[in-house]
């Protein structure tokens, strides 16, 4: 299968519906480290990106990734709104006007957004942010490439794997860029929030391709 | 949780829109994006002072829209920073062609929405210049985090920066002030009580009846380390110290010095603090020619406090002596 507009909006449907689901547990995971708004903020945001597809559906994978940057960018705030935003926004260019994305294209898609968050965010892996999530799923989707992996869905379900292990692998971190850096050693025992909503977003994709 | 408030998600609106009502001679209020102007936005001639962060911290910034001080406040939801789509337009609704300064706190949040909203603003023509504000000392190893956020010493960058727009200074004179305060200014914080942001609906950190956080900043997010309960004087010397150290204050300097109220704490206790604090001063050689005490840079309903000391010199001195006429503070006006 290749991946299109109908996959894409129902990746963005399952992201809105995981950060309601789990907004909550993103709460808690940011009272921890930070300052208890991720959940709430990544539920606004998604719920307004939403919105804004029913408005005016867009007609091609990178046109919904780009509205989705820019609602996000504007309804979020924090640190997330902005880091978020320039992932769609530079995966968005990477597929340019594409109506269909095949496994080579979506690798380098995410290597855009992953590329994207770290010119912004300036975290490097092993920071204890997103960036951990997000470069382990941008490595195994490459390398599933490589391997000759045919199927999309492969894809997909390797770079999800890899994000929530890259998400789990923060737990014993110590932050350094954001603001659970103020905690210091105490940062150290607890997920990083950003992490764990960035493997939610590539477990959504799976969702849509299913 | 209790609270007065109807819906946690209709917080800020409600509490801006009072604000507007209650404030209608010195500003106006745009509610969506939610910015806050003053009255006579954009004053001919004069550069715009803009400044903006997570809401929760009032009268940060609202209430220092006015004459002498802010043309703009730009409130985000509780603890988060306003986004690029607030920003702009109220960039554009105070420039009157001499430019705007964004003061920004030094959050990730803040950093990454301000930058993008001044690289919009560039785009539209307006002349933009940042004042990162990081007074904080509690955070001692900025290579190995997101550096030192800006809290209480905000407050003295947005009145003194605010008196030199209101006075002509043209863009790059008044950022260039606003740097000079933030370079000269220090502070340390304390928390009695975590807060609880609305929609949360849980305390921001957990901390037993007889434990302290030193060394917090204004999101409700812990600090450095939390030690057992002290008296004000053993607290404020605690707080005291890294601050003069950190910005070496000999004897015979003349300094501001600023106890700040995290919103729960009566202000019978921050004179406490203050008394003693001054006499610190005093013994350290330092003459403290002008002071403010009362919760001004708050975190919703925390108990505790910050210290800040700005060292003065007679132009500083002279900005802050200037009038100023906005709903928190207000003199010579």
């Amino acid at each position: 299968m290749l991946l299109d507009t109908n996959w894409t909006l129902k990746w963005l449907t399952l992201c809105a519906q995981a950060m309601a689901g789990h907004r909550m547990e993103l709460i808690e995971l940011d009272r921890a480290i930070g300052d208890s708004d991720h959940g709430e903020n990544m539920d606004r945001g998604f719920q307004a990106v939403l919105e804004k597809l029913a408005e005016a559906p867009p007609e091609t994978p990178g046109a919904a990734l780009k509205l989705a940057a820019m609602t996000l960018m504007s309804k979020v705030g924090g640190a997330a709104g902005p880091l978020y935003g320039t992932a769609f926004l530079r995966a968005a260019t990477a597929l340019g006007d594409a109506t269909e994305i095949d496994s080579a294209a979506w690798a380098a898609a995410l290597a855009a957004g992953r590329d994207g968050i770290v010119a912004r965010g300036k975290a490097e892996t092993g920071d204890k942010t997103m960036v951990d999530a997000w470069t382990p799923a941008v490595d195994a989707a490459r390398a599933a490439v490589d391997a000759g992996a045919p199927d999309v869905l492969t894809i997909l379900v390797a770079a999800a794997e890899a994000a929530e292990a890259g998400a789990a692998a923060t737990d014993p971190l110590v932050a350094r860029k954001g603001r659970a850096s103020y905690l210091g050693e105490r940062s150290a025992g607890h997920r990083d929030p950003g992490a764990a909503s960035s493997a939610l977003i590539f477990r959504a994709a799976v969702g849509a391709a299913a | 949780m209790k609270k007065l408030i109807n819906d946690p998600r209709s917080v800020v609106g409600e509490s801006v829109a009072g604000f507007g009502l209650a404030h209608a001679d010195l500003v106006s209020v745009n509610a969506d994006p939610a910015f806050i102007t003053r009255k006579d936005a954009p004053v001919a001639g004069k550069v715009g002072l803009l400044s903006g962060g997570g809401s929760g911290h009032e009268p940060l910034h609202a209430g220092f829209v006015g004459r002498g001080m802010l043309d703009a406040a730009v409130p985000g939801a509780v603890f988060t920073s306003p986004t690029p789509d607030q920003i702009l337009p109220a960039t554009m609704a105070v420039d009157s062609g001499a430019g705007v300064v964004h003061i920004v706190k030094n959050y990730t949040g803040d950093v990454l929405n301000f930058e993008t909203a001044g690289e919009l603003a560039e785009a539209e023509g307006i002349r933009v210049r940042t004042v990162l504000v990081n007074d904080d000392v509690a955070v001692e190893d900025s290579l190995y985090t997101a550096g030192r956020r800006g809290v209480a010493g905000t407050l003295l960058v947005e009145k003194i920066a605010g008196a030199a727009a209101e006075r002509g200074d043209d863009l790059d004179t008044v950022a260039g002030i606003g740097e000079r305060v933030n370079l000269n200014v220090r502070t340390m914080g304390v928390a009695l009580s975590a807060c609880t942001v609305p929609h949360a609906g849980t305390p921001s950190f957990d901390l037993a009846g007889d434990e302290i956080e030193i060394g917090i900043g204004i999101h409700g997010e812990p600090g450095r380390h939390r030690i057992a309960m002290e008296n004000a004087d053993g607290i404020t010397d605690r707080l005291l110290e890294p601050v003069l150290s950190d910005l070496k204050i000999e004897a015979g300097e003349q300094v501001l010095l600023f106890v700040n109220g995290m919103g729960g704490t009566p202000l019978s206790e921050l004179y406490i603090v203050y008394r003693r604090a001054a006499q610190v001063l005093v013994d350290h050689g330092a003459v403290v020619a002008r002071s403010l005490v009362g919760n001004y840079v708050t975190a919703l309903e925390m108990q505790g406090c910050s210290i800040s000391v700005l060292r003065l010199n007679d132009e500083l001195t002279a900005l802050w002596d200037a009038p100023v006429h906005t709903a928190a503070l207000r003199w010579g006006a």
